[in-house]
């Protein structure tokens, strides 16, 4: 049985309010603040970047799996900010976590949903025999335009995983679902994305969350009901919910993942957080079913059962809730000067 | 106690990636004192003495520190900073950025732990220094 054999997610402390953003723009906060459902988003300190942040959380993945960085064959890294055009942040990544030299590295990039995607390849791996050991993160510090809509939303944080053998969690299967849609590009030398408004949403995010969720749910044989926790991508606050509504999952099973409202749209770091979360309160036999969504566009799918040594292993790292509510709040000044969008 | 060296050249950079990353040293095995960074001969006991590499557990107290306000080059966006003497858990003192911690949380003796971060960059499209800076533990 292959799966999860350690995680950890990393969220920088700094945090902006989104009618601190709002007042800047001379919008209304109150009607910002219902129509994401987002209260406040993380902010990356001056000096965190996609590297920092996976160093973080795979640090964290490696103190809960108890192995040695050594046994680890394959780093991919799935981001929409890293820091380098050309030169893979995985390549730094390894060396500071002491990962092995004989190692298979790429950085993965598909909007949000890359870090799904590294997840599924590090699993293939695994199964093949090819290497015991895999890591895969998904780590992002996404920018917005300044006064356009993804201001509010685009976020800093990720998470790392360990697949392997005697798993923590184990998983079960997955499945993709991929198109051409214009919902979200950015061109190369360019700062901020810009997106297709008339694709967001229903062609985009929903069409590829649902057909994803139901493409797994028909591979495995299982009803939605059957899971325990159900996360979905969640760029806003409402995309989520709604798509859960659509599948009429419970609140009680979605809300322990549901991390949006206080940390914001952690890009290929958003759903694998929300996972994070729900691992630290998981129990034996408990269902989880995760999919992730990448504008472009596409879905992850997994379809994940607990098993005991998660509770072994869930205390040997700070937990996702710790990182959330560890936190330190930023005027608009200050994030400009973070952003790095003051010109000195 | 090291100097902090302000602008490496990337191939010095390069060969310091395990002291600057994972906080390599090393400890003489007959007199028993840790050395960051790693020295060639141990000070104490000289030719009689053995080096082994060892990795420093990334904890230590702040033994002393400095606000800067008139920032080096490549630093005028992190301008106030806090330039601190870290005393490691295993008896080395190093020179590092204490960060991530409102400047009145800084004193001396409090505990603090590494984290890896962007040092600074060259320029736009040069190389970016990542190493090891300290956060005051919570
Ligand atoms: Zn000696």
């Amino acid at each position: 049985m292959l799966g999860i054999v350690g995680y950890g997610a990393y969220i920088p402390k700094y945090r902006i309010k989104t009618a601190e953003i709002a007042k800047i723009w001379g919008k209304n906060p109150k009607e910002i603040e219902k129509g994401l459902l987002i209260k406040e988003k993380s902010v990356p300190g001056i000096d965190e970047d996609t590297i920092t942040i996976a160093v973080e959380a795979g640090q964290n993945a490696l103190a809960r799996s108890g192995i040695n960085p050594k046994d680890i064959g394959a780093l991919f890294i799935g981001s929409e900010s890293h820091p380098y055009a050309v030169k893979p942040s995985g390549t730094v990544v390894a060396e500071a976590l002491n990962i092995n030299r004989e190692l298979r590295l790429a950085d993965m990039e598909f909007a949000c949903k890359a870090g799904t995607a590294a997840m599924q390849i590090i699993l293939s791996m695994v199964k093949a025999g090819d290497i015991k050991y895999g890591m895969a993160i998904g780590a992002d510090t996404s920018q917005g335009r300044p006064g356009d809509a993804l201001e509010y939303s685009a976020a800093a944080g990720g998470a790392a995983f360990i697949i392997g053998k005697d798993p923590a969690a184990i998983i079960e299967d997955t499945y993709s679902f991929t198109t051409d849609t214009p919902d979200f590009w950015r061109r190369e030398g360019e700062n901020y994305p810009k997106h297709g408004a008339r694709f967001t949403g229903e062609p985009s995010y929903f069409r590829h969350i649902i057909q994803a969720t139901k493409g797994l749910l028909n591979k495995v044989g299982r009803n939605i009901e059957e899971y325990d926790y159900v996360v979905f991508h969640q760029p806003n606050g409402k995309f989520p919910v709604k798509a859960m509504k659509y599948f009429k999952v419970p609140k009680e099973k979605y809300l322990p993942g549901l991390v949006v409202d206080r940390i914001g749209n952690c890009y290929s770091g958003s759903s694998p957080i929300g996972l994070t979360a729900v691992l630290d309160i998981a129990n034996e036999g408990d269902k989880i079913l995760l999919t992730s969504y990448g504008s472009g566009a596409g879905s992850d799918s997994f379809s994940i059962i607990v098993t005991k040594r998660l509770k072994e292993i869930r205390d040997k790292a700070k937990k996702t809730e710790y990182y959330i509510e560890r936190k330190q709040y930023i005027s608009y000044g200050v994030y400009t000067k973070f952003r790095k969008k003051l010109k000195i | 106690m090291i100097k902090m060296v302000h602008r490496s050249s990337i191939p010095l950079h390069w060969r310091l990636y395990e002291p600057k990353y994972k906080l390599v040293g090393n400890k003489c095995l007959k007199c028993g004192e840790s050395f960051f960074p790693p020295r060639n001969i141990c000070p104490n006991c000289g030719r009689k003495g053995a080096l082994k590499k060892i990795v420093f557990s990334g904890r230590g107290t702040i033994y002393s520190y400095t606000v800067i306000r008139t920032p080096l080059d490549g630093f005028e966006q992190q301008t106030p900073y806090v330039i601190g003497v870290i005393k490691l858990k295993e008896g080395p003192k190093i020179v590092g950025q204490i960060v991530d911690t409102e400047i009145r949380d800084i004193t001396i003796g409090k505990e603090v732990k590494s984290v890896f971060r962007k040092i600074y960059d060259d320029s736009p499209s040069g190389l970016i220094h990542y190493g090891l800076k300290w956060v005051v533990i919570e």
